[in-house]
């Protein structure tokens, strides 16, 4: 079967969503009028606040398109419905634009152009419509620092959803963001200097109409389906035409056209129903609504009025359930105090009996995320219900909130149940949630999950890793985290693919703002010499080089470097790499010591030497610096680095995680012991730990501060041995000198582009490195 | 040999001078031009990040998309158009002709 979904809006990507999950083969086509893949154009008023960019409210990347073999169309507006089997009409609507003279010079609020177009408004702003999508723009243009006024037709905000004691608080609290709200003025003109009311004229840069929703009928009409204010659909959300339905706010059912996104999911599910040939019938939903306005609590369901209602009320806040005849609840607004929405919003829509509307009032205040029954919608957006959320947490084992955002879609919309999200996922884990980093974003795969398959499946490069689970192939951002990740769990004995490594363990240099590189050579524990020195300067002569700097890391840094120079420059320095491009064990500082200080304790220099070869050459997460000083004084700061010893009476002190870029942290004691060579090993050890458990780009201050110190403490004395020896195999393995790339180079064009050669370089003189 | 008759197209040098899921320049009438090798085929854009001039050549190169090595403005290698941005780089025509690779200017 071939169906059309027609319209990229929340509509239409809910009802892909919705057909994909009952049916893996039906021939799944979607026709966007717009360029852009579907997007959530629910919070299109955030980006105004925000400033980010329309791309950010795309529903799915592309890559779920190609996974779930949906077409996609883009710039395709559907003129007659022909080709396929059945259509899903999910046009959406456009805003109302009432017939007031002039209203050519004012804005609407419903597209990213809309929003790109308002977000350079300046000086004096006047929205006209005083509804939930009104006040979000009206907040969003006072956010831009326009002097912005609200014009309501009515003698209240938000009438729909709103009792007259609700509204009376919502003005205020609206002016105390800086909007000033006028009611009962009918707006007779727009011209391009303002605004004209009844009584008065107000001058204004910047009109935004916003005064409610015109169904997008168009199609359906040519069609010749049976429409009336929208698209007339029965409960099976079939129109009059039983090839085609419609969903969204284009759909009229049961003579409403709703215009808020929770409906949209219920009724995309009994779309996917009826067309995957499941009975099914949509009984229409409770108006809910909920102000996306920073520092404005609203939250309404059902009726704003009824036979009965209670309120608990002060100066700021209002909490009113409203109950019918019978003693079933129908309606709630909760204003400035929203502790509970879930709960009661469960009650309207499931018509909870409340004999004591006061006493359910003052049990939904109390309400947890544990208190909640399984029906409670969490997600209004994308109508996800706390049992659904529960159920994925336990069957999926789902370990971090942006897991159970991504697989159950709550708080994926306008996010403001993350903090539920979140709760949940604390109870249902006894408080031990933990935020996910994901390795591959685009994919949503994490190290964890990424390290399993390289060990079960036995992957040697990050190209069998990508053909196995997609990972890199998107944006390829993650490259060179898979490469560690793939060299770390072979022992560096995995096949090194150059295409997935940054161009600085390409050409080993580290690329500068110009296009040039910088050439850092080794020199161990920042001791060097006289022949060392000459060579540096000779090539600083030789090749012009624009800029010679002492770093910070005790070595010579020469700036400015061509690409093609770079082997010729190598082999007349005649020095190993000092990795400074690198993810990778960088330098080892350390202050002269015992061997001319007055006060030095410990050898600091020849253990520093030492640790530095023993270190050098492996790929580490991040880059690892390190230091070892002679004596409490530090000199050679040890105390912030990722692997410092300072040499104390009678022993040593390892300390790890510390750091002194962005972060200042002083690291904590891994260990007191008593000989260097005991240091070394358990720094070794250590540096064997962060390579295997920290997260790709997690310095090691970081991964402590993630984890605790204790309990790396407990692992590396735990594993001593093992992890000594995993070191030992990963660094035998390991190239120590990638610089001797000059002699061989991994492709003749390593160091060159298409029309130039690199530098010559002689062969390796006798018994070289 | 295919050489290209038409003027317009530039011969650059070969295939297997670009290593795959790589990138190389050259210049086409004064004008730096990066080379990709992608899995499906040629891809040419203008050489420099119109962001700081970064060299895209020495980007990370997915399925379809370069990654600035300076601070990663990523564009698709098809259409030119910037995927975290409003910037967009010159896509040029390039074909494989016999390992040969020709290209076309804008």
């Amino acid at each position: 079967m071939k169906v059309l979904v027609i319209g990229g809006g929340i509509a239409g990507q809910a009802v892909l969503e919705a057909i994909r999950e009952r049916d893996a083969d039906i021939e799944l086509t979607l026709a966007c009028a717009e360029p852009r893949l579907p997007y959530d154009r629910v919070a299109l008023s955030t980006l105004l606040v925000s400033g980010a960019e329309p791309d950010t409210l795309t529903l799915r990347p592309a890559s779920w398109f190609e996974d779930n073999r949906i077409e996609v169309l883009l710039n395709t507006r559907i003129d007659e419905l022909t080709g396929y089997d059945r259509y899903v009409v999910c046009t959406g609507s456009d805003a109302l634009v009432p017939p007031i003279p002039g209203a050519q010079h004012a804005h609407v609020f419903r597209s990213p152009e809309d929003c790109a177009a308002l977000a350079s408004a300046t000086g004096r702003a006047v929205v006209i419509g005083g509804g939930l999508l009104g006040l979000e723009a009206a907040y969003g243009l006072a956010s831009l620092g326009c002097e912005t006024t609200v014009v309501h037709l009515t003698d209240r905000l938000m009438e729909r959803q709103l009792d007259d004691g609700a509204a009376r608080l919502l003005t205020p609290a609206m002016e105390a963001l800086g909007v000033e709200v006028l009611l009962e003025a009918n707006t007779q003109e727009i011209t391009p200097e303002g605004v004209r009311l009844a009584d008065r004229f107000l001058p204004a840069d910047t009109v935004v109409i916003s005064v409610g929703i015109r169904p997008q009928t168009e199609l359906a009409r040519a069609a010749g389906l049976t429409v009336e204010r929208g698209i007339v659909v029965d409960d099976a959300m079939v129109t009059s035409d039983p090839r085609v339905l419609a969903v969204g706010e284009c759909a009229q059912h049961r003579g409403v056209v709703h215009g808020i996104v929770a409906p949209i999911h219920e009724q995309a599910k009994v779309a996917a129903d009826t067309i995957c040939g499941i009975d099914n019938a949509y009984p229409g939903s409770i108006p809910t609504a909920k102000l996306k306005v920073m520092g404005v609590d609203l939250v309404t369901a059902g009726a704003p009025d009824g036979s009965r209602a209670v309120v608990v009320a002060d100066d700021s806040t209002y909490r009113k359930l409203i109950v019918d005849g019978a003693g079933n609840t129908v309606g709630t607004i909760l204003l400035g105090d929203i502790r509970g929405a879930e709960l009661l919003m469960d009650a309207v829509r499931t018509g909870r009996e409340a004999s004591d509307p006061l006493a359910l009032l003052a049990e939904a205040s109390q309400a947890t995320a544990a208190d909640l029954p399984d029906s409670a919608r969490v997600c209004n957006c994308h109508g996800v219900c706390k049992g659904e959320i529960v159920d994925a947490i336990r069957t999926r084992g789902l370990g971090s909130t942006l897991e159970v955002v991504s697989v159950t879609r709550a708080g994926a919309g306008c996010g403001s149940c993350k903090p539920m999200v979140a709760e949940l996922l604390a109870n249902e884990r006894g408080g031990a949630a933990e935020e996910a980093t994901f390795l591959c974003p685009c994919r949503r795969q994490t190290r964890e999950e990424l390290a399993a398959v390289v060990r079960e499946r036995e992957l040697d490069s990050v190209s069998e890793l990508s053909a196995a689970c997609g990972a890199g192939r998107d944006c390829g951002a993650c490259k060179p985290g898979l490469s560690y990740l793939v060299s770390e769990i072979r022992g560096n004995r995995h096949r090194e693919e150059r295409h997935a490594r940054y161009i600085n363990d390409r050409v080993h240099a580290n690329i500068q703002n110009d296009g040039t590189f910088s050439v850092v050579p080794r020199i161990r524990g920042g001791v060097t010499n006289a022949d060392e020195l000459r060579r540096i300067a000779d090539v600083a002569d030789k090749y012009e080089v624009p800029l010679i700097k002492i770093t910070g890391g005790q070595r010579i840094d020469l700036l400015g470097i061509k690409k093609e120079q770079l082997p010729a420059i190598w082999e007349e320095l005649d020095m190993p790499s000092g990795h400074a491009y690198a993810k990778a064990v960088r330098t080892v500082k350390t202050c002269v010591g015992t061997s001319f200080c007055r006060f030095g304790l410990g050898d600091a220099m020849k253990v520093g030497i030492e640790l530095e070869s023993a270190m050098e050459g492996l790929y580490t997460p991040h880059k690892v610096k390190g230091a070892v000083t002679g004596c409490p004084r530090n000199c050679a700061e040890a105390y912030v680095k990722d692997i410092g010893l300072v040499a104390v009476e009678g022993g040593w002190e390892i300390y790890v995680g510390g750091a002194a870029g962005a972060t200042v942290r002083k690291g904590d004691v891994l260990a007191t012991v008593d000989t260097s060579d005991e240091a070394i090993r358990l720094s070794l050890a250590f540096l064997q730990h962060y390579r295997e458990s920290a997260e790709y780009l997690e310095r090691t201050y970081a991964y402590i501060e993630r984890v605790g110190i204790e309990p790396v403490r407990e692992a590396v004395m735990a594993d001593l041995d093992g992890l000594l020896e995993r070191y030992r195999i990963a660094k035998a393995a390991a190239d120590p000198d990638p610089w001797r790339e000059r002699h061989a180079p991994v492709h003749p064009k390593q160091f060159s582009e298409l029309d130039s050669e690199p530098e010559l370089v002689g062969p390796p003189a006798e018994g070289a490195r | 040999m295919t050489a290209i008759a038409d003027p317009t197209w530039t011969l650059v040098g070969r295939v297997e001078d670009v290593p795959l899921l790589e990138g190389r320049t050259t210049s086409i009438d004064g004008r730096r031009i990066a080379i990709f090798r992608l899995l499906d085929g040629l891809a040419a854009i203008d050489a420099h990040c119109p962001h700081a001039m970064g060299p895209l050549a020495d980007g990370i190169v997915a399925d379809s998309c370069v990654t600035c090595p300076l601070h990663g403005r990523r564009f698709d290698l098809r259409s030119g158009l910037a995927l975290n941005g409003d910037e967009s780089v010159t896509v040029h025509e390039v074909r494989d002709e016999d390992g040969e690779i020709w290209v076309r200017l804008s």
